[in-house]
């Protein structure tokens, strides 16, 4: 091997790249030519550089949840299709079927498949009860996201103590118009939103502080919790949640119980005037 | 397609390469906004073809479509050369670099000197720039750079190592500078 060659297999060595004897002839040429010895040092340079400025980057979280928004719908318009069709016609399409080609298959292949179709059924129940309900599972998710907000400096997608500023800033972004309003009279300033992703849609966020303590308010678009919230203790958090006009709040906090009703009642008071 | 099995194993599998899908668009768009572009036309594509991945490396695999995207996207928003246009003219990223020092002087000179590394390699051609990042930023092998730029693996370790010298080149005055 020459030089030329040991030259252009330094970067390789760099890298760990090479075989065994490729390795042992590198090693040669760097102990006895200075020429390579430049090289190799400069290599090391460069990559010492690139590794310490630092250059990769989190993907922002916009892009994120603009990719998850963007991808299952044509999942989601499928399974709504076949959704909407009401059962009965689905089921009279499967009969017509079976009358057609399935009419000759012996007796007892259809038995067999009831019974398959009883023990999947039953199988399926048991699976259902076991999981636990929707409204622990949402629970579960948001406390989660409460802490991860608090932790990876993810709470502020706008920061602003200014209901008009953040209010906006939702705009075009969510299909609905989540009400900011801010309490910093009450004693729970405003100070920012985002956006986020919380069982399967993207959600509004709004941000307050009570004394040294962060609150999340959660908002989307459904009704189907109580109109009267209620506080609940979950891992040391306390959560809120009810539904008004059509939207379904959720506000969690490590406050105490007593101020996180003072906040959800004030905010109550508020949406309602 | 419409299968709830294929779109989770989607999202197990390619998803979580997001991050390394964004920095290669971004280095090889050379801005934030159009890498976010790529990377989401990027994962569409993906998603399409999606039933046709039987590999073992999703990453390669998901690098590949992004490559290919920008190709496509450059061609198309250009009609020109991916180094045409840029090779003089230095687009700056903010570098986002929140994290707070106690000393600012040594932050700004810290700062500096990424600034000066992040327009270094962005002035490299292309070629040499996206096997410097697969290399450096996402730690690939050279395997799996040959396969994702479709180029033989001593290639991929020539373009490294001319990459490499080029940078050196630019880093030393700008050091002597300052």
């Amino acid at each position: 091997m020459n030089r030329q060659q040991v030259l252009e297999l330094l970067p390789g060595y760099l890298d760990q790249e090479l075989s065994f004897s490729e390795s042992r002839e590198c090693e040669r040429y760097l102990e006895g030519s200075e020429e390579c010895r430049i090289f190799f040092a400069q290599q090391r340079a460069a990559r010492a550089e690139l590794k310490l400025a630092a250059l990769r980057e989190d993907a922002p979280q916009a892009l994120l949840l603009r990719i998850v928004t963007t991808l299952p719908s044509e999942i989601s318009e499928t399974a709504q299709a076949v959704r909407k069709k009401p059962p009965v016609d689905r089921l009279r399409q499967r009969l017509g079927q079976f009358g057609k080609r399935g009419m000759g298959a012996p007796t007892w292949m259809s038995a067999g498949a009831m019974a398959m179709s009883v023990a999947v059924l039953g199988l399926s129940m048991g699976l259902y009860l076991a999981v636990p309900s929707r409204e622990q599972r949402l629970t579960q998710e948001l406390l989660d996201d409460h802490v991860r907000s608090l932790q990876s400096n993810h709470l502020f997608d706008v920061i602003s103590t200014n209901q008009h500023t953040v209010k906006p800033w939702f705009n075009g972004k969510l299909d609905f118009a989540p009400p900011v309003i801010d309490l910093a009279q009450q004693g729970y300033p405003l100070l920012g939103g985002r956006l986020d992703f919380v069982d399967g849609r993207a959600v509004a966020v709004t941000v307050y502080r009570y004394k040294l303590h962060m609150i999340n308010l959660y908002v989307w678009q459904s009704s189907d919790a109580g109109t009267r919230p209620h506080v609940i203790e979950q891992r040391g958090y306390h959560v809120a949640h009810w539904s008004v006009a059509g939207l379904t709040y959720w506000a969690i906090t490590d406050a105490s119980a007593d101020e996180l009703d003072g906040f959800v009642s004030n905010l109550c008071e508020q949406l309602a005037s | 397609m419409a299968d709830p099995t294929t779109e989770q194993r989607f999202k197990t599998l390619i998803l979580p390469h997001l991050t390394s899908a964004f920095n290669v668009a971004r280095w090889l768009t050379r801005n934030d906004q159009d890498a976010q572009d790529v990377t989401q036309e990027a994962y569409l594509r993906a998603f399409k073809f999606f039933p046709s991945f039987h590999g073992e490396n999703p990453r390669a695999w998901l690098l590949a479509i992004v490559r290919n995207t920008f190709f496509t996207w450059y061609q198309q928003n250009t009609h020109q050369a991916p180094d045409a246009v840029f090779d003089e003219e230095v687009h700056s990223f903010e570098t986002s670099d929140a994290r707070q020092d106690d000393n600012p002087e040594a932050m700004l000179v810290r700062r500096e000197d990424q600034q000066r590394v992040h327009r270094a390699l962005q002035s490299l051609r292309t070629e040499f720039r996206e096997v410097m990042v697969l290399r450096e930023l996402e730690e690939l092998s050279y395997k799996e750079i040959a396969a994702i730029v479709g180029i033989p693996i001593g290639t991929v370790m020539s373009r490294l190592g001319r990459g490499r010298q080029q940078l050196a080149a630019l880093l030393v005055p700008m050091k002597q500078e300052a």
